[in-house]
């Protein structure tokens, strides 16, 4: 597995604690949301950051008293075609104003990568290898954006507002039409 | 009709050259097809019995006559010169290489079509009324509102892996023409008494192995929240309908299981913190919108010119089309025209390249350029001068495309069945065939009635045989093709589901059973001019059933 946060290849600073194991107290980790809401006091009080590994069938509401004090979030995609965690990812960044890093776990393929920047995750677990190297293209294929979601995006809407209305460009366009037919 | 602008054009260039990516990957084996699947399906690629299908999304139905002679092209160069559209207002080619998939649809991009969207689990082709904009009972143009809804579920980052499929439907007019009863969301625009216009959003209506109706959770929502609210209802599902099970994961699964009142407050709740942000429309965005649709510049004309008259007197033939297919506009002398895709011995909904170009030239000659596809799978060529009708009939008719029989019982829809279709238990287009000859004495069919057979291959309901008034469900028993029959359904504004008639009947038996459930109606009617549904309404189920299996 490699991580990509902010767009770059990146060390995994976190150590994934997902048994009863002790928690080190100078490492950051990341504990599942069971063990983290059953010990969120001894947690916070933790001199080093804490991450939270969340079940995508667990309101995230459960979770937004604690966002102060948590310095990651990792959401769960446990195949592609499960889309719950990006519900939970506009809610996080949205609605509960989070600002840690948000990030994409599980089954994280180069073709959602776009899909899942829009909807607020800045850092991934890139299941294969060699789409590591395609997260730039991927993330920057489209320029037109449809809908808001937080990220910041120009919106299609607000630009078609903010062009000159003459430079609007029909898509009637005759003289393609001919030239294509003729292939046929 | 609505005209794209350079965002929309950029957009799809992108979209042509993601894909075209994509399939690269596929056919060096950089994707596994489980992986490709959902890449495809979100551009209308289907992997079907024999080859590859590209379901091509024609937004609200509407098409210009340059976006049909696109069509054309593509049956006539990467087809085999023909397609079926579909009762999603859809057009579907069946036999096109995964090769040249990206060329096809960077040829549909130059016109401002594609495929995303016509399939996957992700928010599909907005559907509405194909008389939308002309129908005499309309409040208005319901097809901004499916424009503004489209693009916004366009590529949506959180709404494309939802549980299963999700299909929006809006009507804007007292009789729903778009069936929205049947959707995942419905959408009626009205007005309310205080004289202000919005919606009635229903939601969790659908077909398939469970029918349900929708069921109305907000009676009256205001136009500026139309997408504040749709992002609630599809975050609510996105995250609370089922996955562990395909066959329960659609929203109307969800509704059921909840009951309507708790998932409308799980609505409103996901709505509230919502409903006054980015969402909120701007009036002067929806006038932008607004601003691109074209509407045709109408000359001022009478009603019934006296060439529509004489022409009548004249041409029996004409008269008895213009009795079925041409229907009320709402401006004084034009006319609607429907064009009936169900010639005897054709599959329903097919046409071929040269009749879609025919259809083209209609439509820039006597149409304003302007194209429907209605759910019933006929074509409309929506604003007609009357003067002109019988011209245009002479067209249609030399190109086997004036059947007059629309809303007649040789109008079937049917889904591609087995001859096609991968899911599929049982034919469907056979059946179809073999009902248009039974039916093709038009005389005959026209003192039937209004009566809608619709037929569906599998419980998936393609051919929504749940709101025929006479459904056909094809099942498999050992190894052989089935039919389980309904009665009454109905998908417009009191829609219903149909009820089981009795057992399944055989392949070679349903045509003749569908002709005795006939007679039996016409024996059963009080009048010539009760329709089959009302008849069936009237003297209820059993007295069809007792009659239908007493002979076998």
């Amino acid at each position: 597995m490699q991580l990509i946060r902010d767009g770059k290849i990146a060390e995994d600073r976190f150590v994934k604690i997902l048994d009863d194991s002790p928690i080190p107290d100078d490492v950051p980790v990341v504990v599942p949301a069971e063990r983290y809401l059953a010990n969120a006091e001894e947690f916070d009080r933790r001199t080093s950051p804490t991450g939270v590994l969340w079940p995508n069938n667990r309101r995230i509401s459960e979770l937004a008293p604690h966002l102060d004090h948590v310095a990651t979030v990792a959401l769960q995609f446990p195949t592609f075609r499960d889309g719950r965690a990006y519900s939970q990812a506009r809610q996080l960044r949205e609605q509960y104003g989070f600002r840690g890093e948000l990030r994409a776990t599980g089954h994280v393929l180069r073709d959602q990568f776009l899909f899942m920047s829009r909807a607020g995750f800045d850092s991934y677990e890139v299941s294969k290898p060699a789409d590591v190297d395609a997260f730039k293209e991927a993330t920057a294929r489209y320029s037109v954006f449809y809908q808001p979601t937080g990220d910041g995006r120009a919106l299609a809407a607000t630009s078609r507002l903010a062009r000159s209305r003459s430079s609007s460009i029909e898509l009637e366009r005759s003289s393609v039409v001919p030239a294509l037919l003729l292939r046929s | 009709m609505y005209r794209q602008d350079e965002f929309d054009q950029t957009f799809l260039a992108e979209r042509v050259a993601e894909f075209r990516d994509q399939v690269g990957r596929r056919l060096a084996g950089a994707l596994t097809e489980d992986e490709f699947r959902p890449l495809r399906l979100m551009n209308g690629v289907y992997l079907q019995l024999h080859a590859y299908m590209l379901r091509v999304g024609i937004p609200y139905g509407t098409l210009s006559s340059a976006q049909m002679r696109v069509l054309a092209h593509i049956a006539r160069r990467y087809d085999r010169g023909y397609g079926h559209f579909t009762t999603r207002q859809n057009i579907q080619y069946n036999w096109i290489k995964l090769e040249e998939m990206p060329d096809v649809l960077a040829d549909l991009s130059l016109v401002g079509l594609h495929g995303i969207q016509t399939s996957g689990n992700c928010v599909r082709n907005v559907t509405t009324d194909q008389w939308a904009g002309v129908a005499l009972d309309e409040i208005e143009d319901p097809r901004l509102w499916g424009e503004i809804i489209r693009q916004h579920t366009t590529l949506h980052p959180e709404f494309s892996f939802l549980p299963r499929k999700f299909k929006i439907a809006i009507t804007a007019a007292p009789h729903d023409r778009a069936a929205i009863a049947v959707h995942d969301i419905g959408l009626r625009l009205y007005r309310n008494d205080a004289g202000e216009t919005g919606f009635e959003v229903m939601v969790g209506g659908g077909l398939g192995r469970t029918p349900f109706l929708a069921k109305t959770i907000k009676p009256f929502l205001h136009k500026r929240d139309i997408l504040s609210y749709i992002e609630a209802v599809l975050r609510v599902y996105n995250q609370f309908g089922r996955r562990d099970n395909i066959y329960k994961a659609r929203i109307k699964i969800l509704v059921h299981d909840l009951g309507a009142e708790a998932f409308a407050k799980e609505v409103e709740a996901e709505w509230q913190p919502i409903k006054d942000g980015s969402l909120a429309l701007d009036p002067v965005a929806v006038a932008d919108i607004a601003s691109r649709f074209i509407y045709p510049d109408y000359e001022k004309l009478e009603n019934n010119p006296p060439e529509l008259t004489a022409a009548k007197a004249r041409d029996r033939a004409f008269a008895i089309w213009y009795e079925n297919s041409v229907a009320a506009h709402k401006v004084p002398g034009y006319s609607i025209v429907t064009i009936s895709l169900k010639p005897v011995g054709i599959p329903p909904g097919d046409a071929t390249a040269e009749q879609m170009d025919i259809v083209a030239d209609l439509a820039d000659r006597y149409g304003f350029g302007e194209i429907r596809v209605g759910h019933e799978q006929n074509l409309v060529l929506p604003h007609i001068a009357q003067r002109d009708l019988l011209a245009v009939w002479e067209v249609l008719n030399k190109a086997e495309l004036a059947t007059p029989n629309v809303n007649l019982a040789s109008d079937i829809i049917a889904c591609p069945g087995l001859d096609y279709c991968s899911l599929a238990n049982a034919r469907s287009i056979p059946v179809a065939l073999e009902l248009t000859k039974r039916f093709r004495d038009m005389e005959r069919t026209r003192g039937l009635g209004r009566l809608h057979i619709n037929i569906s291959g599998c419980i998936n309901a393609c051919g929504h045989h749940h709101v025929g008034h006479i459904g056909l469900l094809g099942v498999e028993k050992n190894g052989e093709e089935f039919y389980q029959i309904t009665l009454a359904g109905r998908a417009d504004e009191k829609a219903q589901l149909g009820q089981l008639l009795g057992p399944a009947v055989a392949y070679d038996k349903i045509a003749d059973t569908i002709e005795q459930i006939v007679s039996v109606y016409v024996d059963l009617r009080e009048r010539d001019d009760e329709i089959f549904i009302d008849t069936v309404q009237r003297v209820g189920i059993d007295a069809f059933k007792e009659r239908i299996y007493a002979t076998h």
